[in-house]
């Protein structure tokens, strides 16, 4: 297994990511040691309840740190070809925002933000925006830079993209603001796109047509992407492999059907449970007991045990290691020692897991 | 008649217009005359795709805009053009509305805290300090939000946290209407089902009217009483939520639930949803009437695409 994933061309790996705050309440530990790894080509999915920690471990990659944000310890191994044509690997732990702004973004490592406000200037028409990534790293003429972002403006399914060009953001809708953000993404080819919910105000068509285009350029450029979204339909329609987060903490992680045919960690089963189902008719939504952790104080043990009816007394005391339970699959969850006792899924889950693997039968 | 009908609607909308000129030689009709009724303590959905002028139709409600044509009636008072002084502060304390975007509408140099208050302080809706800090941090648990969160600036939250407190400001006020637009997209599905529950609870507890404007279909199925489809501008379908996941009659309607993902891998890998081009079909919005299927529901059409269009559905 691992001789195999050797040979796959590793372009991202987080090791033992550790991430705090400091404010008016004392110090935020948002991140608390993330493991992660990016294989060229491949598309992993991050989900996890808000304030899990998924934006801050991504943006970290990006060279984004609040002011008052810190990296505690941990690294973040970036492999690419350099000018030169060498493969090179640096930590961009240990670089400058500035550093891994001029050297990387835009052109190697390209993030669509969660807020897509934020990441347009209010005072520039929107076809410039998507021109200078490519005048400045890819060194195209204006007139090939304007023709390739309207183009974009295309794929990304806007209507009169010569007209919209010479839009404002604000006389956009929130969805057309969200596709431009995708359009200056893809703009530079990067090597690693990392998308932060890209379609949570898009419609379900041009949804599917953003996620088509995005794999097309994956299949075209060999990028490897990130996606972070809530929304478990993207997460099934694109991802190869899917970490689950928790309160800072990756808890479970595996290939797209370990996931969602197999899931072993009980906060994974809430996820999946609270779902809303088209054919469901229940008047309340499932929504997964109690609040998150407080990351303001020091968490003992697993942090999800207090919300986890299947918790065990080891569970208040002692964080559990990651259990290998087979293929890619490991799970942080003392369910999984094999001295546990067997659990098993919610009713509603399992009943959904039938329904799939009906719906599946047909295919 | 019917019960609905024998109600007063709390909004009343008549052939709303909302045109925004881009230049001398084009104009954006994002909103083309669009009429229907909200009742009290109701949801009604409002879906369609990308740019079909949702938002925008909330902001006219909430009169950020001047409509360019058309009546906007909100609890009996005419709302639609100048505003007496008295109507103008009915509305701004009873109709509230949750921003799609939330940083662009909280105050970064604002405590979160602040932010909350401020719609308390100037409609003077508290007794004292303390009763003024327990509303804020009841709300602000209500959304699954924390009182340290209370004295943190909003660029400190994570995307859905800051969503919350977009939701928390609307609601705090106790408002007759909320327009909230997209206001659970950007919530993981747990926390979209913590909130979902606590605007019903709030309808249950204080009969709270909603336009939801969102699109994420399966969401909107789940909370909405009835439900409106825009496109382009117009509204294409209306009927109560039953008859448009059951009998939709127009094509775009149609398109749209057919591409409602699935959380199945195996399925979504392999799935091929309708598409719609409006071009293609040969549809004019423009040339369409408001046609009626049962009390509720209703179709835009002429009279042949009606016709045409009804023809295999159980009508
Ligand atoms: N500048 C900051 N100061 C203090 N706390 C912060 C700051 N930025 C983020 N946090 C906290 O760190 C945690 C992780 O935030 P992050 O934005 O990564 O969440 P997320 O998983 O992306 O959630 P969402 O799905 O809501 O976007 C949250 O609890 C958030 O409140
Ligand atoms: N202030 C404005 N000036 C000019 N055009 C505008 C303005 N606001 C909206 N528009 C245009 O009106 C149309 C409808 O926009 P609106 O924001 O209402 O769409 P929406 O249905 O909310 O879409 P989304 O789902 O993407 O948020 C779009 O074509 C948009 O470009
Ligand atoms: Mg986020
Ligand atoms: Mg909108």
């Amino acid at each position: 297994m691992t001789a195999k994933k050797d040979k796959k061309d590793r372009v991202l790996s987080v090791r033992d990511l550790n991430i705090s705050f400091e404010t008016a309440s004392g110090t935020v530990r948002a991140i608390r040691g993330v493991r992660m790894d990016l294989f060229r080509g491949e598309t992993i999915a991050i989900v996890g309840e808000s304030g899990s920690g998924k934006s801050v471990t991504v943006k970290t990659i990006m060279g984004i740190m609040a002011n008052n944000g810190k990296i505690e310890s941990g690294r973040i191994d970036y492999t690419f070809t350099n000018e030169k044509g060498e493969r090179e690997t640096v930590d961009l732990t240990k670089l400058s925002q500035k550093e891994i702004r001029y050297r990387f973004n835009g052109k190697h490592i390209a993030m669509v933000f969660q807020d897509p406000m934020t990441s347009l200037d209010p005072t520039m028409i929107i076809g410039k925006q998507i021109m200078e990534g490519m005048i400045l790293h890819e060194k195209l003429s204006k007139a090939a830079a304007k023709e390739r972002a309207i183009d974009l403006l295309r794929k990304v399914g806007i209507e009169n993209p010569e007209k919209r060009f010479h839009e404002y953001p604000h006389q956009l809708s929130g969805g057309m603001r969200q596709r431009v953000v995708i359009a200056i993404a893809l703009a530079c080819n990067p090597d690693i796109l990392i998308c932060d919910e890209p379609t949570t105000a898009l419609d379900v068509t041009i949804q599917a047509k953003i996620l088509e285009l995005i794999k097309e350029l994956q299949r075209e450029t060999g990028v490897s992407v990130i996606y972070i979204t809530h929304d478990l339909g993207v997460v099934a329609k694109v991802a190869d492999y899917v970490d689950v987060m928790y309160a800072g903490r990756i808890v479970e992680k595996g290939s797209i059907d370990e996931i969602f045919y197999d899931p072993r960690h009980p906060y994974t089963w809430g996820l999946l449970a609270s779902m809303p189902d088209t054919d469901t008719n229940s008047k309340r939504l499932f929504a997964i007991p109690g609040t998150p952790p407080n990351l303001l104080e020091k968490i003992d043990g697993d942090a999800f045990a207090p919300r986890n009816p299947f918790a065990l007394a080891i569970d208040y005391k002692t964080e559990p290691p990651m259990f290998n339970v087979g293929g890619q699959h490991r799970v942080a969850s003392w369910l999984c020692d094999p001295r546990a006792p067997k659990v098993e899924m919610p009713d509603q889950l399992k009943e959904r897991m039938e329904k799939m693997r009906k719906e599946n039968e047909g295919i | 008649m019917t019960q609905t009908e024998a109600r007063e609607p709390l909004l009343h909308v008549e052939n709303l217009k909302q045109h925004f000129r881009i230049n001398r030689n084009y104009t954006t009709k994002a909103v083309d005359g669009i009429s229907f009724d909200i009742y009290p303590g109701e949801t009604y959905g409002l879906v369609g795709e990308s740019g079909s002028g949702k938002s925008t139709t909330g902001r006219a409600l909430i009169r950020l805009y001047t409509p360019t044509a058309g009546k906007i009636i909100f609890d009996g008072r005419d709302i639609s053009g100048n505003m007496k002084p008295e109507d103008e502060e009915y509305l701004r304390t009873n109709m509230q509305m949750i921003f799609q975007d939330p940083m662009a509408c909280l105050n970064p140099r604002k405590k979160v805290k602040e932010i909350i208050a401020q719609g308390l302080e100037i409609h003077h809706m508290y007794k004292d300090q303390a009763d003024l800090d327990e509303k804020v941090n009841t709300i602000l648990e209500k959304v699954g939000l924390s009182r340290e969160h209370a004295t943190r600036y909003p660029q400190q939250f994570s995307g859905g946290q800051r969503q919350r407190i977009g939701i928390a400001r609307a609601l705090v006020l106790n408002p007759k209407l909320v327009i909230a637009d997209e206001a659970i997209s950007a919530l993981d599905v747990s926390i979209q089902a913590q909130v979902v529950n606590l605007m019903k609870d709030l309808q249950d507890e204080l009969g709270t009217t909603y336009l939801f404007i969102a699109h994420d279909l399966s969401m909107v199925k789940y909370i909405s009483d009835r439900i409106g489809v825009m496109h382009l501008g117009h509204l294409v379908e209306t009927g109560t939520t039953d008859e448009i996941f059951k009998n939709p009659v127009h094509p775009y309607t149609k398109s749209l639930l057919s591409a409602i993902p699935k959380p199945n891998p195996r399925v979504e890998k392999s799935r091929i949803a309708l598409t719609y081009d409006k071009k293609k079909e040969g549809v004019d919005y423009t040339a369409g009437t408001a046609h009626q299927l049962t009390e509720t529901h209703q179709v835009l059409a002429t009279d042949e695409e009606f016709e045409r269009w009804i023809k295999d559905t159980s009508y």
